[in-house]
Parts: structure tokens; C-alpha cells; sequence
């Protein structure tokens, strides 16, 4: 929990990841894309303070303390998701697996939620397996990148025929929430990599779903808005949105989160530090002190408020996981109804 | 960016033209082109960099390409070669364009065409972006939008933004002389109705405001990458 001039903000880190990219578990031959896949991630971590950037080698591989410190002791989330990444061409025992995240988890019972993942193209072992996980782990969501390398393969679309089996398999086992990461190598490599419509459409087809999109589509924000608007069950995830610009460019971050009010609105915003690329702790504590400016550049966007900061850094998340807010936390009783309220969707 | 002194100067030139287009800026702004030399003979070097490992393979192609037919087209310029540095696909980039292989070919069993529809998206969406710098400006001055919907080119004034738009649209085959309105849809060249405008100027905000962002995260992470003394933060 996050206090603030009185106010108390229920944190639920939406998108975070307990990863082991070191050399040790890069894959033989595949050096190259292991070593060059941490430090892409590394170069993002350039885009927060500079008090808060981690030497590649602490950014490879950092201990379960450091991340039970970094996260909750100082960075003030009450439950955090984990966003398994499997990347197995790459990292012999993956980046971050469930099981990993779960192995870690468990000694902390009521910190994490554990979602898992699958990937369409995996056929028949690959429902086994995310059937083996949700009973194991007790998933709700999962995390989809669609840009994963698998076996020649350089990713695959959510309107794929196996995708849609592999949907409908998922909501079957209980899944609610379905985190869509957008990444740039997928195939065909002569269409655009980070092209939504494949979310708008399996949204639209799987109504009992809710599509949380990750970095909120960046670098297509332009039409992940425009898809959001038009999808009850599309959500924001604010993952980079918040690490990337808030403390690098204060300005867009304004103009990207004034959109994202005006287009999505703040029911449907999700928290999400995205560690460790950037710690919670600068991120939580500059969004409550966060205004939008008052210049006339920004006029016509909607404002946020408190009850909006304290949604977007929590409870919206809680509803979608349904995690239990405490009652000083909770928005007071009369407040202005939302436009669309969040909720798990039955 | 490391270059040999004068000789260059009509390279770079050449550099300039060349756009990211995905972010609509030329390459040489955005800190992409790494050195650029050219031997007494006429031999021309380009080495270009991207922000990351994994930058969309797709768009860096354009970017070899089209900086290798700019330099090509150099007068004085005998051979050119145009390398991709430090990216996962340099090795099918480089030797696709020095091979004038062409995209599909370059990434064999990888892509199913060539990228024309994916330059055209984004020409689209570098049109919208431009449509807001334009009317923001005009609306600064107290247009309103139906006096933006019915505006032609020809009577808004002169400025880089307008001239920048107008290049954009004739590229994409949209009307861009003085007759044409200034509020068209970007896949049809059709008039904005009435209704739509509201739709059409938030979107062309969004738009503006999404390839500005993209540029400054591209920015940013090229200088951590390569270490290069950062612009102040804005």
C-alpha cells in the first residue's frame, strides 16, 4: 500500500517478471539473440532516473530478495502478477516460467498471482500443458507474445485457427484475462509485426474475455485506442507507458496518458512496472504526485483524479484477478459511477 | 557519426531524404546513420544503427534500401554499400539489398511479399500525423472545424508542416495541389463528412502523438545504446 497526503492507493503490480537472462542459461548458438534480447530490455531501463539503472550484469540474473525488496518492501505493491516469458529457443530453462515465478512464489504466500501461458503453435502438448499449469498454479490469465520464436517460426497471430482452439481451451479452464505482448518479429515479416487487429477480432469473438494489451500497443498506440474504444473487453496495460515516458519525456507522457483517458478511459487502465526493466518504487510515487499540465496544449483532455490514479494503480487490476482490496483502500461508497466498470466477466 | 570531411557533404544529403517510416523522420536526425564515407575513387560506405537488437526487420530493410538507392544516386558516388549494424537479421538485410534481391527474396519463406502495402500503412498514418500539426496550428488561429472541414490546401498559410503534408499525400496519390481539401481520408482521398470530423482530428491527434512518442523512446534507447551524450530530457 502507497499513502499519500492521506490517501491510500491498494497497488497491484499488473505486469512484472522474475527472469534469469544470464549466461549460464543462454542456449548454445543462440548466444547472440539471448545476449541481444536483455539488452533491449536494458536500454529501456535507461528511460527511468538514472539513480534507479542497474549494471547489466545485477540486470541479468537478481535474487529473489532483491526483487522481494525492490517490489514490495520499497516499492509499495500489495500483490504483484507474474508474466511468465518463455523464450525457450533462446534461454535454456526460459526467461521466466511459470514455475520459476511459482517456485519463488510460494514462499510468499498471497503476494503473487500466477499466470502462465501457452503457445498455439505447441498443438495438442500445449493444451496438455496449460491445462497441467492452471490446475497447478491456479492461473487466471495468461500472457501471449505473439513474436515468440518456435521452431522456425518467427510468431504467430491471435486470429490463427490454433489460436482460437487454444482460446477457447483457456476460457474453459477458467481463465479470465488474456495479456497480449506485441513484439516485432512475427510472420509474415512483410506485414506490420504490431498490428492490433488480431486482438480486435478475438476480442470481439470471445466476449467472455477480457484482452489486456500490453504496453498499450506501442508502438501502434494510434491504433490501439481506436480498437480499445470500439471493445468493452480491451483494457490498457500501462506497462512502458509509465517507466518509459514519465521520467524521460514528461511531456508525451502526458499527451499518451491524455489520450489514453479520452480513448479508453480510466476504468480500464491497468498498473504495470514491468520489473524488473524499471523498479515500482519511482513509478507508483511519481504517478500519485502525477497532474496533468495546465496549458492549453492539454486543455481538452480528460483529468485524472485521485479515485482514477487509485483504479489505474489497483483496484482495476483487483477486480479483473478478484483480489480482495482492504476497505480503507476502497474507493468510498457513492462515488461518481464509473462509465463501464470493470469486472471479472462470467 | 564518424565521416571524412567535404566529400560527404552530398551523401549526407542523399541520407537525408531517407526516412524511418515507421516515425516519419530522416534517418540522419534520428542518429541512425553511423559513418559515411567515400573513397577519392567514388566508392561509398554507410553504416547504419537502430535503437535495438530487434528492431522490426521490415522497416530496417526500407531503411538499407533506400539509403543505398539515395547514395547510389549520388553524382560521383562509383559503388555504394550500405551495411546494418549490431541487428539480429544484418546479415539477410545487407547482403538482400547489396544483391538487389529485394525483400521476399532476402527473407526467404519469411515474408510472402514485398513491403509497398507496408510503406503505404504507414505514408497513411505520416499523412494523419500531419493533417493535426496543420489544423493545430489553424486552430490555434481560431478555425473551427467546419471551416477545417471545408478549407482547401491552397488556402491555408504557407509553413514547413503544411509543405511537409502535402509531399506526403502526393506521395501516397492523394490530391495535394492548391484545389484539395485540406481534410481527406487518408485510404481514399474522400472528403470528411460533417459528422466525422471530431473522429477524424482526434484520431489524426492520436496518430501525431503516437509516432512522436515512438520517435523519443527510438531516441532515447539508441543513446544508452551506444552511449551517446543525451539531449536534455524534455
Amino acid at each position: 500500500m502507497y499513502e499519500k497526503d492521506g490517501e491510500k492507493y491498494f497497488v497491484v503490480d499488473s505486469h512484472m517478471h522474475y527472469w534469469n537472462a544470464a549466461p549460464d542459461n543462454w542456449v548454445p548458438g543462440a548466444e547472440q539473440y539471448a545476449k541481444g534480447w536483455i539488452e533491449c530490455f536494458h536500454a529501456y531501463q535507461g528511460l527511468g532516473p538514472p539513480e534507479t539503472h542497474w549494471s547489466i550484469e545485477h540486470f541479468e540474473k537478481y535474487s529473489e530478495d532483491d526483487l522481494m525488496k525492490d517490489v514490495f518492501e520499497d516499492g509499495h505493491v500489495d500483490v504483484a502478477v507474474f508474466q511468465p516469458t518463455y523464450l525457450k529457443e533462446w534461454y535454456k530453462e526460459g526467461f521466466n516460467t511459470t514455475e520459476r515465478n511459482a517456485l519463488m512464489g510460494e514462499k510468499h504466500p498471497g503476494k503473487f498471482v500466477y499466470n502462465t501461458r501457452f503457445d498455439p503453435r505447441d498443438g495438442d502438448a500445449g493444451l496438455e500443458e496449460l491445462k497441467r499449469n492452471v490446475e497447478r498454479f491456479g492461473s487466471k490469465g495468461v500472457k501471449l507474445y505473439t513474436a515468440e520464436w518456435n521452431a522456425g517460426s518467427r510468431g504467430y497471430k491471435l486470429t490463427d485457427p490454433a489460436a482460437y482452439r487454444f482460446l477457447e481451451a483457456a476460457q474453459d479452464l477458467g481463465i479470465k484475462n488474456i495479456h497480449v505482448h506485441k513484439g516485432p518479429t512475427i510472420w509474415p515479416l512483410d506485414k506490420d509485426a504490431f498490428d492490433v487487429s488480431d486482438v480486435d477480432h478475438a476480442a470481439t469473438d470471445f466476449p467472455g474475455l477480457n484482452f489486456i494489451v500490453e504496453h498499450v500497443g506501442l508502438p501502434r498506440i494510434e491504433d490501439f485506442c481506436f480498437m480499445a474504444t470500439q471493445e468493452p473487453n480491451v483494457y490498457a496495460g500501462l506497462a512502458v507507458v509509465i517507466g518509459g515516458l514519465m521520467h524521460a519525456r514528461p511531456r508525451f507522457f502526458a499527451k499518451v496518458m491524455g489520450e489514453l483517458l479520452f480513448w479508453v478511459g480510466e476504468d480500464k487502465m491497468t498498473f504495470g512496472s514491468d520489473y524488473a526493466i524499471w523498479e515500482p518504487k519511482w513509478q507508483v510515487e511519481g504517478f500519485v504526485d502525477w497532474e496533468m499540465p495546465e496549458t492549453e496544449e492539454f486543455s481538452d483532455y480528460p483529468r485524472l483524479g485521485t479515485a482514477g490514479k487509485k483504479k489505474i494503480l489497483g483496484l482495476n487490476a483487483a477486480k479483473l484477478y478478484g483480489i480482495e482490496v482492504p476497505a480503507e483502500c476502497q474507493l468510498p461508497a457513492g462515488a461518481p459511477a464509473s462509465r463501464e466498470d470493470a469486472e471479472l466477466v462470467d | 557519426m564518424t565521416s571524412t570531411a567535404a566529400s560527404t557533404t552530398p551523401l549526407l544529403a542523399a541520407l537525408d531524404t531517407v526516412r524511418d517510416p515507421e516515425l516519419d523522420e530522416p534517418i540522419t536526425s534520428l542518429g541512425f546513420v553511423a559513418a559515411c564515407t567515400v573513397s577519392p575513387g567514388g566508392d561509398a560506405e554507410v553504416r547504419l544503427r537502430l535503437p535495438t537488437y530487434f528492431c522490426a526487420p521490415n522497416f530496417a530493410y526500407l531503411m538499407v534500401a533506400d539509403a543505398y538507392d539515395a547514395v547510389t544516386a549520388v553524382p560521383g558516388v562509383r559503388t555504394a554499400r550500405v551495411l546494418l549494424e549490431d541487428h539480429f537479421a544484418a546479415d539477410a538485410i545487407n547482403g538482400g539489398v547489396a544483391a538487389q534481391a529485394g525483400f521476399a527474396q532476402s527473407f526467404d519463406g519469411e515474408a510472402v511479399g514485398e513491403l509497398h502495402d507496408l510503406r503505404r500503412d504507414f505514408l497513411r498514418k505520416a499523412v494523419l500525423a500531419g493533417t493535426d500539426q496543420v489544423c493545430r496550428a489553424l486552430q490555434a488561429d481560431g478555425a473551427d472545424q467546419e471551416r477545417l472541414r471545408t478549407l482547401t490546401l491552397g488556402e491555408v498559410p504557407p509553413s514547413a508542416a503544411l509543405e511537409r503534408l502535402r509531399q506526403r499525400r502526393a506521395e501516397l496519390g492523394l490530391p495535394a495541389g492548391d484545389d484539395a481539401l485540406l481534410l481527406v481520408d487518408p485510404a481514399t482521398g474522400a472528403p470528411v463528412g460533417a459528422d466525422a470530423v471530431p473522429v477524424h482530428l482526434r484520431r489524426a491527434r492520436v496518430t501525431a502523438i503516437s509516432l512522436a512518442a515512438n520517435g523519443s523512446i527510438c531516441r532515447g534507447m539508441l543513446r544508452h545504446r551506444y552511449d551517446i551524450p543525451g539531449e536534455e530530457y524534455e
